[in-house]
């Protein structure tokens, strides 16, 4: 059996999207979570499931704020990045089999005022470490030599490939300038009001070569959430369905060490996208728009190459030809993304693919029938889905 | 106040082995006994044959460039005197790859495949990280 329109995203909500407005992480998870149950025409006694994506919601609390009494299904997800759209495939595994009824999946953290990269690697900040599939390789040989974030882990991929390929600049501000001229439209993105032009990203401070500043995305407080069903319930509930074709998650190998890859540029995506395309019977041109994660711009660049939109080395001759702007042929990231709108592991790309196919977006893809939210996380797992209307 | 100083390995598990060759200046990596692959990071066995048994054997030492980032926005307090200062990958005449700093090379030369061998620098009383600098 596949997983193909057995379930549908049939609620998305979130909080605000902002810096040091402090409020505890389960506060901001059960505003966006009752937005997202609300916005389904749900009650929240009628959530039965959660897949939590990440680490810091615990089930028992949510529950219990929500009032649900009869909890049937709960598991966590823990693939950093990817773990929002790997979460979809798991909910609609639950839905299509009827483990749950309504599944919500809810992302919330303080990663700006908490979380920021800099107080996490601070070690009078005293942030106790979180142990997970990239400690070891993290802190017995990546952290004594001088590499501390992802900052530092991807861009040793993204600069083999450049050597290799030559990717300008330019393709990576493409990226860049996609997301923010697309954030200009959407009233919750954190750099709505802040335009920027090529020449801005282009002589911004370097970070960690080949990131300059911004190659890199937000650090915001704040909450998403989507709520899943099953496709019979759906037609019955607020909005149209918007459902999901096609759906797959991807690890590389191995996926806690990155230098020791065979084949560097072959990331989790790689894996998911056939499987998830094959799914949904369709082809990467197909789609009408691409939600990509997008925590660094040469992220996005090797995943465009990973969903075959075109050959490896060509993605820089891709990006340069405009295709990733609204209105064009592959709009990516049409809230802005983490670079522009918000950073909520992609949970907000999810939300935002949704109002696409509902035709409700703030920057709407016209006519719109078919798109795409990809997951990046951790040392490059990743998750594919194709989303219809 | 103490002073704030660089990360070191912890000693834990097949890591504080490879880390105790460290310690002698050797650059040693697990080859697996039956089929002779070789594999770092440590594990507990062979991707290829499955056997649990392994020896430390040494590494020639050399390699090549693969893959680096110059980094210039510390991240951790003890490297804020450092920057720019380069976070490299070594692909090993073994064929495995690790992550290192290099000595005696400026950002400008770095290319992809210039050819680099091992050394060593005492970090504290019972710890030695491996660095490389160029040959030719």
């Amino acid at each position: 059996m596949s997983l193909k329109d057995k379930a549908c995203i049939v609620g998305v909500g979130e909080t605000e999207y902002t810096r040091g407005e402090i409020q505890t992480i389960m506060r901001l998870v059960l505003k966006a979570s009752r937005n997202a149950i609300a916005d389904a025409g749900l009650e929240p006694s009628d959530i039965d499931g959660f897949v939590l994506p990440g680490p810091f919601t615990i089930q028992e609390p949510l529950a219990a704020n929500l009032g649900i009494e009869n909890l049937r299904y709960s598991i966590m997800i823990q693939m950093g990045g990817a773990s929002a759209v790997t979460s979809l495939q798991t909910a609609a595994m639950a839905v299509s089999t009827g483990v749950a009824k309504n599944v919500l999946i809810p992302f919330g953290w303080n990663g700006y005022s908490e979380m920021s990269v800099s107080k996490r690697e601070d070690p009078r900040e005293k942030i106790p470490p979180r142990e997970n599939a990239m400690s070891e390789a993290l802190r017995n040989y990546y952290a004594p030599y001088g590499a501390f974030a992802p900052m530092n882990h991807y861009a040793w991929i993204a600069q083999r490939h450049r050597q290799l390929y030559g990717t300008p600049d330019e393709a990576m501000g493409q990226v860049a300038l996609a997301c923010r001229n697309h954030a200009q439209h959407n009233p919750k993105a954190y750099m709505q009001g802040k335009p920027m032009t090529m020449e801005e990203y282009l002589v911004a401070p370097m970070m960690s070569d080949p990131f300059k500043r911004f190659d890199c995305c937000l650090e915001t407080d704040g909450a998403c959430a989507v709520v899943v069903s099953s496709a019979e319930r759906a037609k019955d509930l607020a909005h149209d369905p918007v459902y999901i074709s096609g759906i797959a998650e991807g690890h590389p190998y191995p996926a806690d060490d990155i230098p020791n890859r065979k084949d560097i540029f072959k990331i989790g995506l790689n894996f998911a996208a056939p499987e998830a395309f094959a799914m949904a019977g369709i082809a990467p041109h197909d789609v009408d728009f691409a939600e990509i994660y997008d925590c660094f711009t040469y992220v996005v660049l090797l995943q465009l190459e990973a969903l075959g939109f075109c050959e490896r080395g060509e993605v820089g001759d891709f990006a340069q030809s405009g295709k990733l702007h609204h209105g064009s042929d592959l709009p990516i990231n049409t809230h802005g993304g983490l670079l522009s709108e918000a950073h909520v592991w992609g949970m907000n790309h999810v939300a935002e693919a949704t109002r696409q196919l509902r035709h409700e977006a703030p920057l709407q893809v016209e006519g719109c029938e078919l798109g795409l939210v990809t997951g990046w996380g951790d040392f490059g797992d990743g998750a594919l889905a194709i989303l219809r209307r | 106040m103490s002073e704030i100083t660089k990360p070191i390995p912890r000693r834990e598990n097949l890591h504080a082995e490879f880390y105790d060759h460290c310690k002698n200046h050797e650059l040693r990596f697990q080859q697996c006994f039956d089929c002779g692959t070789w594999r770092h990071m440590p594990r507990e066995c062979c991707e290829e044959c499955g056997s649990f048994n392994w020896n430390w054997k040494p590494s020639s030492g050399k390699g090549t460039l693969f893959s680096w980032t110059i980094i210039h926005r510390a991240l951790h307090p003890a490297y804020k005197e450092e920057v720019p200062y380069a976070s490299v990958i070594v692909e090993m005449e073994e064929g495995v790859r690790l992550v290192t700093e290099l000595d005696g090379i400026t950002h400008d030369e770095l290319e992809l495949g210039i050819p680099l061998e091992v050394f060593f620098e005492d970090v504290a009383p019972d710890v030695a990280l491996h660095r490389f600098r160029r040959v030719d």
